[in-house]
C-alpha cells in the first residue's frame, strides 16, 4: 500500500503548484480570452471567438516578428554557442568547471541591468562608437541602439547560456572511444565531426532550442530597451493589452495564440528532427 | 411488392453505435462529459465584475468618514525622488511626525501609472487594502478608472483648510476630478521640448521642430499615447480638451508620417533623459522636472514650451477606499499645503507646486542662504519651469477626460503609432 501511495506523495508538491499556479490562472485566461466588454462596465462571457482573429489580424505583424527575432536570435546562439561548448567539452581539459562558472557568470547580474548596459556601450556616442565615427569608419549617424540587430544580438546575448550548457552536456557525454573507433576506420576529422560528434550532440541542440525560442519569442525586456518603434514585439503588446489598457480579452487571446502557435512549431521540429518526444529529448 | 425482411440487428446498428449498443453511458463516459462541462461552467462564471457607479451625493464623504478615527499610523506610496530626501531621512514627513504624532511609513512603489494601476487594481476589486493609505495618482486614464470604479474615498473637504486656504484657484477643481471630489494635487509638471544644444543649432520655438526631417533618427517623442496624442493636436492647432474623434484621426495620421519619415528614433518612456544626455536623440517631447534636474546638475540642456502649446499634468494625492489609516492620510494631505511645507517639497522635487505662495517663500529662503544653496535656491525661484509664467501658463492644456467607450477608441487611433 505505501509502495503505492509514495510516488503520488512525492508529486504532491509540484502537482499542487502547478495546478494552483499555472492550470486554474490558464483556465481563467482561456475564459476570458473570449469575453466582451471594459474595466469599467465589466467583461461579459459571450464566447466570442472572434476576439483571436481580431486580435491575430491587427497584430500579425509584431505576432510574425517575434517569430522571426526568435529564430534568429536562436540561429545565432547556436553559432555562438556550439563551438564554445565543443571547446569546452573536450578542449578544457581539468578547467572545465571554471569555464562553466565564466559562462554563467552574468546570469549573477540582473537580467534587466545587462541589457541596460548594453544602451551605455552601444550609445551613438558612446565607448564603442565615437571612436570609429572619429576615425571616419562609420557614417556620422551609424546607430545601433533601435534597430533589429540590436534586439536580436540583446536576445542571444541573454539566453547564450541557455544554449551552452545542454550542448555542452551532451557532447560532454560523446564516448571518447567511439570518436577514436571513427579515426579507426579511416574517418577523416570532418567525418568523425559530422557522423558521430554532431548527431550525438543534437538531442542537446534541441533542449537548447527549447530553452531559448520559446522564451526569446515571448520576450519583451529587450524589444523595449534596445528596440526602437520598428522593433515592438507580441510581448510588448500583450503587456501593454494587459496593464495599460485592461483589455483582458485581447491580451489573454494574444497569450493563446502565442502559446498555441510555440507548442505546434516545437512539435513540427521535433518530428522533423525525429525526435519522436520532446520531453525525452529535453531530459536527456 | 416484397417486404423485405425486417433485420432487426441491422437497423441497431444503423441507429447506435456498435460497441456499446443500447447500453447506458459509461462511467468514463459520464466523467468525460463531466469534465467538460465542469470546464464550460468554469469558463462561464469567470466573468469579471465591473462596478461602475454613479457620481456620489455629498453626503457619501460624511458616511464615508463618520466610522474613522485616527490611528497615529500612514503608510504612503510614491514616485521615487518625488519629496525631499536628506541622506536616508525625509525631513518633511518627520517634522509631519513631530507636529501630529503620526508615524509615516513612506515608500516609492510607483514607477509608472499603467503598471502600478494593474497591481493595485485586483485588491482594491476585491475591496482588499492595498498596503498603503495613500498615494500618488497622475490625471489620467487610470485615476479616471479609479474614480469610475469607486476605487477612492471622497475627500471630506471641511478637513482640509489648508488646501482650500493656499491652493493656487487654477489648481483646484480640476476637469478630470470636478470639485476635488477624490483628489487634491501632489505636484504638476509640464511636457514640453527639450534638445541638447550642442547638435542643435538656433533656439527651437515649435513642435514644428520634431517633424524636421533635419534631425532624422534624432527625435525622441513619448510613448504615453495621451503624451503623444496631445502633440499631434498641438501640431494641427487643436485644443486637445475640445477635440474629437475625427481630429484624433488627424493628428495620428502626422504622427505616423513623422513615424515612417524615420523621424521617431524611439518613443520613450522615461528613459528618454539618458538618451539625450548621451547624445542618441537630440531633440525630445520632455517632463519639465526631469529637465529641470539635469539643468541644476549642470547639463547644457534647454527646455521650452512650444508656441503651439504644451500639455500640463498633474500627479494627485489620493485615498484609496480600502485605507485602513484614512483620517492620518488626510491629514497629511491638508500638511503639505501650507507654504513653508509645500516650498520644501518643491525646492527638492523641482516641479510645478499648486501652493503659489511657495515662489515667496524660496526667494525668503534664497536670500538667507549662502554659497552653493543661495545659487541652487535662486535657480529654482527664478526658474520658468518651476513657477510657469502667465504667456507659458496661457499655452498649457491638460489631457482630454475620456469615457472608457472614447478611450478604447483613442487607444486604437494612436497606440499603433508608438506600438508600431
Amino acid at each position: 500500500m505505501r509502495r503505492k501511495i509514495a510516488p503520488y506523495l512525492l508529486i504532491l508538491p509540484g502537482g499542487l503548484w502547478l495546478v494552483i499556479f499555472l492550470v486554474v490562472p490558464l483556465v481563467f485566461m482561456a475564459s476570458v480570452s473570449t469575453q466582451e466588454g471594459d474595466i469599467v462596465n465589466g467583461f461579459v462571457q459571450t464566447f466570442r471567438l472572434a476576439n483571436y482573429t481580431d486580435a491575430l489580424v491587427e497584430f500579425k505583424t509584431q505576432f510574425l516578428r517575434s517569430v522571426g527575432y526568435g529564430l534568429a536570435g536562436t540561429v545565432l546562439t547556436i553559432a555562438l554557442a556550439y563551438p564554445v561548448a565543443y571547446w569546452i567539452a573536450f578542449k578544457a581539459g581539468a578547467r572545465k568547471s571554471t569555464y562553466l562558472l565564466l559562462v554563467l557568470l552574468p546570469f549573477f547580474v540582473s537580467f534587466v541591468l545587462r541589457t541596460v548596459s548594453w544602451k551605455f556601450l552601444l550609445a551613438d556616442d558612446g565607448i564603442l562608437l565615437q571612436p570609429l565615427k572619429g576615425l571616419g569608419l562609420l557614417p556620422a549617424d551609424f546607430h545601433v541602439l533601435q534597430t533589429t540587430a540590436a534586439v536580436i544580438g540583446g536576445l542571444a546575448y541573454n539566453y547564450l547560456p541557455f544554449m551552452i550548457l545542454p550542448i555542452y552536456v551532451a557532447l560532454e557525454r560523446v564516448d571518447p572511444r567511439v570518436v577514436e573507433a571513427s579515426y579507426d576506420l579511416y574517418a577523416s576529422r570532418r567525418d568523425s565531426f559530422t557522423k558521430i560528434v554532431l548527431p550525438l550532440s543534437l538531442p542537446g541542440v534541441f533542449a537548447g532550442v527549447l530553452m531559448t525560442f520559446v522564451p526569446m519569442t515571448s520576450d519583451y525586456v529587450n524589444a523595449s530597451i534596445l528596440g526602437g518603434p520598428a522593433n515592438t514585439m507580441i510581448g510588448n503588446i500583450i503587456q501593454t493589452e494587459y496593464l495599460v489598457n485592461n483589455d483582458y480579452p485581447v491580451g489573454g487571446a494574444l497569450s493563446f495564440t502565442l502559446m498555441a502557435a510555440m507548442l505546434i512549431g516545437i512539435f513540427v521540429y521535433a518530428k522533423a528532427l525525429g525526435t519522436e518526444n520532446v520531453l525525452e529529448a529535453a531530459a536527456r | 411488392m416484397t417486404t423485405p425482411p425486417r433485420d432487426l440487428a441491422f437497423l441497431r446498428g444503423l441507429t447506435q453505435s456498435r460497441s456499446r449498443g443500447g447500453a447506458p453511458i459509461t462511467r468514463r463516459d459520464a466523467l468525460r462529459v463531466g469534465g467538460l462541462s465542469a470546464a464550460a461552467l468554469a469558463l462561464a462564471a469567470c466573468g469579471v465584475q465591473g462596478k461602475k457607479v454613479a457620481p456620489p451625493a455629498p453626503s457619501a464623504a460624511a458616511g464615508y468618514w463618520a466610522d474613522k478615527t485616527k490611528h497615529g499610523t500612514l503608510r504612503f506610496a510614491n514616485w521615487p525622488l518625488y519629496i525631499d530626501k536628506d541622506g536616508k531621512r525625509y525631513p518633511t514627513l518627520e517634522k509631519f511626525t513631530k507636529d501630529t504624532g503620526i508615524q509615516v511609513t513612506y515608500q516609492e512603489p510607483i514607477q509608472e501609472m499603467s503598471t502600478w494601476f494593474g497591481k493595485i487594481q485586483p485588491q482594491l476589486a476585491a475591496g482588499q487594502d492595498i498596503g498603503y493609505d495613500l498615494m500618488v495618482m497622475t490625471n489620467g486614464f487610470q485615476l479616471g478608472k479609479a474614480i469610475a470604479l469607486d476605487y477612492l474615498a471622497p475627500l471630506d473637504l471641511a478637513k482640509l483648510p489648508n488646501f482650500t486656504a493656499n491652493a493656487g484657484d487654477k489648481y483646484k477643481n480640476p476637469s478630470y476630478d470636478p470639485g476635488n471630489v477624490y483628489t487634491v494635487p501632489w505636484q504638476s509638471g509640464l511636457t514640453g521640448i527639450a534638445y541638447n544644444p550642442k547638435y542643435i543649432d538656433g533656439e527651437i520655438t515649435s513642435i514644428q521642430d520634431l517633424w524636421n526631417p533635419k534631425y532624422k533618427g534624432k527625435v525622441g517623442m513619448l510613448a504615453d499615447t495621451q503624451e503623444v496624442a496631445n502633440f499631434g493636436l498641438f501640431l494641427l492647432g487643436i485644443d486637445p480638451d475640445k477635440s474629437v474623434q475625427a481630429d484624433w484621426e488627424k493628428a495620428a495620421q502626422k504622427l505616423q508620417e513623422q513615424r515612417d519619415a524615420g523621424i521617431v528614433r524611439k518613443y520613450y518612456e522615461n528613459d528618454y533623459v539618458d538618451a539625450l544626455v548621451r547624445g542618441d536623440i537630440w531633440i525630445c517631447m520632455a517632463w519639465s522636472g526631469d529637465i529641470y534636474q539635469q539643468l541644476a546638475e549642470g547639463k547644457n540642456l534647454k527646455f521650452v514650451v512650444p508656441q503651439e502649446g504644451a500639455t500640463i499634468w498633474t500627479d494627485n494625492l489620493c485615498i484609496p477606499k480600502t485605507s485602513q489609516n484614512p483620517v492620518d492620510a488626510l491629514a497629511l494631505m491638508d500638511y503639505i499645503y501650507q507654504p513653508e511645507i509645500a516650498a520644501k517639497i518643491a525646492e527638492y522635487v523641482t516641479y510645478i507646486t499648486p501652493v503659489p505662495a511657495v515662489q515667496d517663500v524660496i526667494k525668503a529662503d534664497a536670500a538667507k542662504a549662502t554659497g552653493e544653496d543661495k545659487k541652487a535656491l535662486e535657480l529654482a525661484a527664478n526658474s520658468p519651469l518651476i513657477f510657469p509664467s502667465d504667456s507659458d501658463l496661457a499655452k498649457l492644456r491638460t489631457y482630454k477626460v475620456l469615457t472608457p467607450a472614447e478611450e478604447k477608441v483613442f487607444e486604437g487611433i494612436f497606440q499603433p503609432i508608438t506600438q508600431g
